[in-house]
């Protein structure tokens, strides 16, 4: 279920050239930011908490995860080379696995190691805020790849769409309608960062552990499976 | 021997080239009776253009209409109008509902006004943002046809211009239609007529810049990269991230009752940015913590701050051109 050489592949297509500088760009501002107020404010855990899950778990996150998600296949199959890595005697499935790991790697590294040393900069995991959240934008990043590899075996828009259910869903809606707050994976992940964290501070999801794991599960899942089925038929379109 | 010496040909006064070079050619005998065609080895019957030349202007406003037509979907697969037209309903929907909500509660003014209703929309306008302008700018990349463009009577200037119009010209249209509802609706509320028009022309200023800055960011970042998935991930990022960057920062300057440094942190994003500048020269209200407004010396940083960006990115871009590799 996994090959070396596709992932390789796709690693060099997420990473390669200059890339890797755009992904790096998120993570350093994180960090920059979080030294900033550390300095302007010395340590305090509502702060930590409003900064690490009001920017980094609400967009950096969902961020990394459509530009690494989506470009897992998505500009091979734009571009018609995805054509040269079917005809090869590989599965599928194999196929969309493996890239599913690449990306959840990527994802992971470029989000949950720059969020828990921004925790330690931000109060010296204070509350095990810094380890919360950090274990929460691991688990996100893996319901996020898998959902945007999906779209981007789904759509040509897959970057839009993912940004729309990203920023629109997750953002916009999910703050004014408490219903759609169950169907995002941001209040998943939220939901065990509560957990791990300390009870003093206020992390706190509407969802319940059990439902967001399980939820978890089914859309990674779920995602992989489907995205499998649509490779297996995939037609290439004409250039619009 | 040239079976296809038509008379259009013979009595052409153009580029005879026999008659005009000297040595060999004149020596062909019967030149001046014979004309054209003798003297080339095969002349397969093309003819040059000879009508008129529609020149730069016209190659200019084609070049704008394209675009700007494209970036709605327009003159495209039907496919691709879907998400223009989609979010443009998005954009609009709730403009009427504003207008709903102030006849049904028969209040004397908007509950949402003009320049304020943008930035409200601000998520909706950047994923328009991202998906218009990689289709102006990074497909002509992608499938090389800048070499075909540059190889007409278009200069680098004037395809730039045209470009960074038309994407200006439809972000313009896609927030200022809302806004015209929201006018009109005002109208037909009998909501004051002159109160309405001083705002929906501040209002309409606003779109302006917003516009302006707003495309000239995109543009640039899509003329970087010929592929469409990384120029609308990218441009997202730029627009958003500061943004939602500085409010957060903001929200933290406010509980720590540092009011002047929220001011100074808003020239951090464009959002923020046009935020401050609609609050202080426009009359809307403000949008920052606690309702902060700039001094006089914040609001001068905020417009020379709006101007430099403007000329850098408009300058990045035509410096992008010089060399249009990929």
């Amino acid at each position: 279920m996994f090959n070396p050489t596709v992932a390789r592949l796709t690693y060099r297509a997420l990473l390669g050239r200059r890339r890797a500088l755009i992904l790096c760009v998120l993570p350093a501002l994180l960090l920059v930011v979080a030294a900033a107020v550390r300095a302007m404010n010395g340590a305090d855990d509502a702060v930590t908490s409003q900064l690490l899950g009001g920017f980094a778990l609400a967009t950096l996150v969902p961020l990394i995860g459509v530009i690494a998600g989506t470009g897992a296949i998505g500009p091979e199959i734009d571009d018609g080379s995805v054509v040269y890595l079917l005809s090869k005697p590989v599965r599928r499935s194999t196929v969309i696995v493996t890239k599913l790991i690449v990306a959840t790697g990527v994802t992971a590294v470029f989000s949950a190691v720059p969020v828990l040393i921004a925790g330690f900069v931000l109060n010296g995991n204070s509350q095990q805020l810094a380890v919360a959240y950090a274990l929460a934008a691991v688990v996100a990043s893996v319901a996020y790849s898998a959902l945007f590899l999906l779209l981007g075996t789904v759509s040509r828009h897959a970057v839009v769409l993912g940004l729309v259910y990203a920023l629109i869903w997750e953002a916009l809606i999910g703050s004014l309608v408490e219903g759609a707050k169950t169907l995002s994976v941001q209040q998943w992940a939220l939901a065990l960062a509560e957990k791990v964290a300390g009870s003093g501070a206020d992390v706190d999801s509407s969802v319940g552990l059990p439902v967001a794991l399980v939820l978890i599960v089914v859309v990674t899942v779920g995602g992989t499976v489907l995205a499998g089925q649509k490779l297996r038929s995939l037609t290439l379109a004409a250039e619009e | 021997m040239s079976p296809d010496r038509t008379p259009a040909h013979t009595t052409s006064p153009h580029a005879v080239p026999g008659q005009a070079a000297p040595g060999q050619w004149e020596q062909s005998g019967s030149a001046g009776a014979a004309g054209r065609g003798q003297d080339v080895i095969h002349n397969i019957g093309y003819r040059g253009y000879e009508g008129p030349r529609l020149g730069r202007g016209y190659a200019r406003r084609a070049l704008f209409t394209q675009a700007l037509r494209g970036a709605y979907g327009l003159g495209r697969s039907a496919k691709s109008k879907v998400l223009p037209m989609l979010l443009f309903a998005t954009m609009c929907v709730p403009a009427a509902l504003v207008v709903a909500i102030a006849v049904f509660a028969k209040s004397k003014d908007l509950q949402v006004t003009y320049s304020e209703y943008v930035l409200l929309m601000q998520p909706i306008i950047g994923i328009y943002l991202a998906a218009a302008a990689p289709q102006a700018f990074s497909l002509d990349l992608r499938f090389r046809t800048t070499p075909l463009y540059f190889s007409r009577p278009l200069t680098r200037g004037d395809y730039v211009a045209a470009k960074y119009a038309a994407l200006t010209a439809a972000l313009f249209v896609f927030t200022a239609v809302p806004l015209l509802i929201m006018y009109v609706g005002a109208l037909l509320a009998k909501l004051g007529v002159a109160h309405q028009t001083e705002k929906f022309a501040q209002g309409l200023v606003f779109c302006a810049l917003f516009a302006l800055l707003h495309a000239a960011i995109a543009a640039w970042i899509a003329a970087l990269t010929p592929r469409r998935g990384f120029g609308v991930a990218a441009i997202i990022v730029a627009i958003t991230v500061p943004y939602f960057l500085v409010s957060a920062l903001q929200g933290i300057a406010a509980t720590t009752d540092k009011n002047t440094a929220i001011g100074w942190l808003g020239v951090g994003s464009p959002g923020t940015l046009l935020d401050g500048v609609q609050s202080k020269f426009l009359g809307g209200p403000s949008g920052f913590p606690a309702a902060q407004t700039l001094d006089a010396a914040q609001g001068a940083v905020y417009l020379v701050v709006l101007v430099a960006l403007l000329a850098c990115f408009t300058t990045l871009l035509l410096r992008r051109y010089r060399k249009a590799g990929l």
